[in-house]
């Protein structure tokens, strides 16, 4: 559906943003609960930690980045459509820039997270 | 300027000026503050700092023995807690109609309420403890 949809760029950085943001959105849920457990319960919020620190735990902390990075990069895209809207006729260049700085960015930072499941 | 009836960008401005409005621009708004806090944040909590190298103790001995960074991360959870949930809400409003849309709302409310009560019940009593050495 995605793909055959003529939306094309524009309703992709939509899907985008919406499932990126509904799995933020479900990540602090099981974040702060495990946070509370800091106080509440010490010793089981260090196991939880050791998950994050496993190799599956660092590549679900790396999906957790790009949905976080893609969410805010494209929420400024949108800031900037909103308020000044002669910036909607390059939607597509706005999007394809944001896919720059994400690349620029996330890659570096999901080398750092995951290269230790490399033991470097 | 006659208001567009669709946008290439998120939801069109609703008009009016009632709550819907107040909306938009408070989803705007908190989106603005989490760019700063949230990746903040992430790049504290999993670039910087290893998670190998965290527990508990970590956390009542550096990360949150200082009150900004108490109320750093409150301030995040507040506004995750408004944009996340409001957000989450356009979603649900948007797929699902009456009383399925009604008791969803209902729920996602009622999780949003658990999260500010735990979580700030969390960062303001965790006990400040001098790290060793």
């Amino acid at each position: 559906m995605l793909f055959r949809y003529r939306g094309s760029e524009g309703m992709l950085a939509w899907a985008f943003h919406r499932i990126s943001g509904v799995a933020i959105w479900a990540f602090v849920i099981v974040h702060v609960v495990d946070i509370y457990l800091v106080g509440g319960n010490p010793k089981a919020y260090d196991e939880i930690l050791k998950i994050y620190a496993s190799p599956v735990g660092r590549l679900g902390e790396t999906v957790l980045g790009a949905a976080l990075l893609y969410h805010a990069l494209n929420g400024l895209r949108i800031i900037v459509m909103d308020f000044w809207p002669v910036f909607t006729r390059y939607q597509r260049q706005l999007w394809y820039l944001n896919w720059a700085v994400f690349a620029l960015v996330g890659v570096p930072v999901a080398i750092v997270i995951l290269k230790p499941i490399f033991g470097l | 300027m006659t208001t567009p009836r669709y946008s290439r960008s998120g939801r069109v401005r609703p008009s009016g000026g009632g709550p819907e409005t107040f909306i938009w621009y408070l989803m705007r708004l908190t989106g603005l503050a989490l760019f700063v806090l949230a990746l903040t944040h992430y790049l504290i909590l999993h670039v910087l700092y290893d998670p190998s190298r965290q527990n508990a103790e970590w956390i009542t001995t550096m990360r949150w023995n200082s009150l900004f960074w108490r109320a750093f991360d409150w301030s995040l959870l507040m506004m995750v807690l408004v944009h996340a949930f409001l957000g989450v809400r356009t979603v649900i409003t948007d797929y699902l109609h009456g009383g399925a849309r009604t008791a969803t709302l209902m729920g996602l409310y009622l999780i949003a309420i658990g999260l500010f009560a735990i979580g700030t019940l969390v960062v303001m009593t965790l006990p400040t403890v001098v790290p060793k050495g």
